[in-house]
């Protein structure tokens, strides 16, 4: 589903490098957490994987897509493919939570009738059945990812990358979205969760990949935080 | 395909609801929009109605060959096969000995003495003459070569040879060149005010955009088309060009109502009022569609402009 083949990335020479011969292999349905300090690269590989970076070196094919002959204009159609939950949400603050939901089918040209169909099948899947008319700055932080993480997987993307989605809620509303995570995973999408939270990665004992300046410094399946 | 049509209907809702949005700069740039339509609009009626009088004045334009009284009717005919031949001539026409008489008389038929002088000579001493009208008047000087050629002065009457409507020309001349002076002023002023209408569109479409540079943000991040964006700006700014052609075209209509109306005047300095109205009136449509045209490009151009470095796809 995800394969990196000695992926390095160089912002700047002067800085050295971000990603430095990184190598990946992600099977589909797969639930990975990609942990790291900050500056380890973590977030490079995920502007990596969304096409908003280039690599400087190496190869990536996500979904079938060869990122090398992924043409500038065939962009929108990757990331249609590819759900993307971000720490800050990236919620549009002038529509409702329906609407916000919404958007992400209509930019794709999906009908009205399917997306009124679509929208409270998703929100019920993020446990959000009866805030439908909120706007984004009357809800909680958590119920705000819900709402992104809705977003994300409102086209049934068969990967979900979510970046640090937990790095503003408080514990309870942290493990809201984990489990919203855990959930859509259960239904087969493959999920690329990065994180700074160590209770979190202990608990879900997953595949754990370690990043340690701009390298993968462990892979370990069933594994603990260790930084 | 059934996408792609609820894709556009959705471009273009958008496109309108932003222009509802965007009221107070809609404002600003729909009102430089109207100023340049008009400066086109007013050079093409302009243009047409000096065109028409430069034309009226040409038309007055003549050259009449008069000739002796032994030219033969092949010689005359000869003559005005050659002239009609010319490229720079527009008709040739023949009066004869009589018909000149008779013009003669009816010119002076007030005048009993210079009647009566006629009566005395007898007979008729007025040529005959050929009356040349050329295409424009720079024609004449090649029409004159030909004239000057000794087998045609031959045929001319000693007295009276040939003579050239030269005041004419000299007026016609003023008029061509005031037109062709207005004409490149038109120009100058239409590309002027095309240039700035287009810089303060591109403006007022940066400044929204600026505004909504987060939701362009995400919708590139969620996967929209470069055209789901940047479709609702270029709806919007031709918005404004269709409206400001309807404004141009509305005013300029009123003010020839009013100036036939109110004011009588039939001519300002060298426009002809009347007929500027009346082709304004003939070429409606057309002159409306011209408007809508350069409405629409003007707007499509400017904002496709300045979607384009926003719509760059590694942005976060």
């Amino acid at each position: 589903m995800i394969l990196l083949d000695r992926v390095t990335k160089t912002y700047n020479k002067n800085l050295g490098t971000a990603l430095d011969r990184v190598s990946l292999h992600v099977e589909g349905g797969e639930f990975v957490i990609v942990v790291g300090q900050s500056g380890a690269g973590k977030t490079t590989l995920m502007r990596l994987l969304t096409r908003e970076e280039r690599p400087s070196s190496g190869k990536i094919i996500i979904g079938g897509i060869d990122y090398d002959k992924l043409k500038d204009r065939d962009i929108p159609l990757l990331r249609r493919k590819i759900g993307v939950v971000f720490q800050d949400f990236k919620l549009l603050p002038n529509k409702t939570v329906f609407e916000n939901v919404a958007f992400a089918l209509e930019i794709v040209g999906i009908g009205r009738r399917e997306i009124q169909h679509t929208v409270p099948k998703v929100l019920d899947i993020v446990n959000l059945v009866g805030k439908e008319k909120r706007m984004p700055l009357e809800l909680s932080g958590g119920e705000r990812q819900r709402v992104a993480i809705a977003r994300a997987i409102a086209r049934q993307p068969k990967i979900l990358i979510a970046d640090e989605p937990t790095g503003n809620l408080d514990p309870k509303h942290a493990w809201d979205v984990i489990n919203v995570l855990e959930k859509v995973n259960k239904y087969g999408t493959t999920v690329v969760l990065t994180t700074h939270n160590q209770e979190i990665v202990n608990k879900l004992k997953r595949r754990v990949i370690t990043m340690q300046h701009g390298k993968v410094a462990s892979d370990r399946a069933n594994a603990q935080y260790e930084l | 395909m059934k996408r792609r049509l609820i894709t556009t209907g959705r471009i273009v809702r958008t496109g309108f609801a932003n222009f509802f949005r965007n009221a107070s700069l809609a404002l600003a740039a729909m009102a430089v929009m109207v100023v340049t339509l008009t400066i086109v609009l007013f050079s093409v009626v302009a243009n047409a109605a000096l065109t028409h009088t430069v034309a009226q004045f040409t038309g007055k334009i003549d050259i009449s060959i008069y000739l002796n009284n032994s030219v033969t009717d092949a010689q005359r005919t000869g003559l005005m096969d050659t002239l009609k031949a010319l490229p720079q001539v527009r008709a040739v026409g023949y009066v004869s000995k009589d018909e000149a008489l008779a013009q003669y008389k009816e010119a002076n038929k007030a005048n009993k003495n210079v009647l009566e002088a006629l009566n005395e000579t007898g007979g008729n001493p007025l040529p005959a003459s050929i009356e040349v009208t050329p295409t424009d008047p720079a024609a004449i000087d090649q029409i004159q070569q030909v004239l000057g050629r000794p087998e045609v002065t031959a045929l001319e009457d000693a007295q009276a040879g040939t003579s050239y409507s030269g005041d004419h020309k000299k007026a016609v001349d003023n008029i061509a060149r005031a037109a062709r002076i207005l004409k490149q002023v038109g120009v100058v002023a239409v590309i002027v005010f095309g240039i700035v209408s287009m810089l303060i569109i591109f403006n007022t479409i940066q400044m929204a955009i600026f505004n909504r540079r987060d939701e362009i943000t995400i919708m590139r991040l969620l996967g929209a088309s470069t055209w789901f964006i940047r479709g609702p700006f270029v709806v919007e700014s031709i918005v404004y060009g269709v409206i400001s052609a309807f404004i141009s075209v509305g005013a300029l209509y009123l003010l020839f109502m009013l100036s036939s109306a109110a004011l009588q005047a039939s001519s300002f300095g060298l426009l002809d009022i009347g007929y500027a109205s009346s082709y304004f009136y003939d070429h409606f449509l057309l002159l409306l569609t011209l408007q809508l045209t350069v409405g629409i490009v003007i707007g499509a151009a400017s904002s496709s402009i300045a979607t384009r470095r926003y719509l760059k796809f590694k942005i976060r």
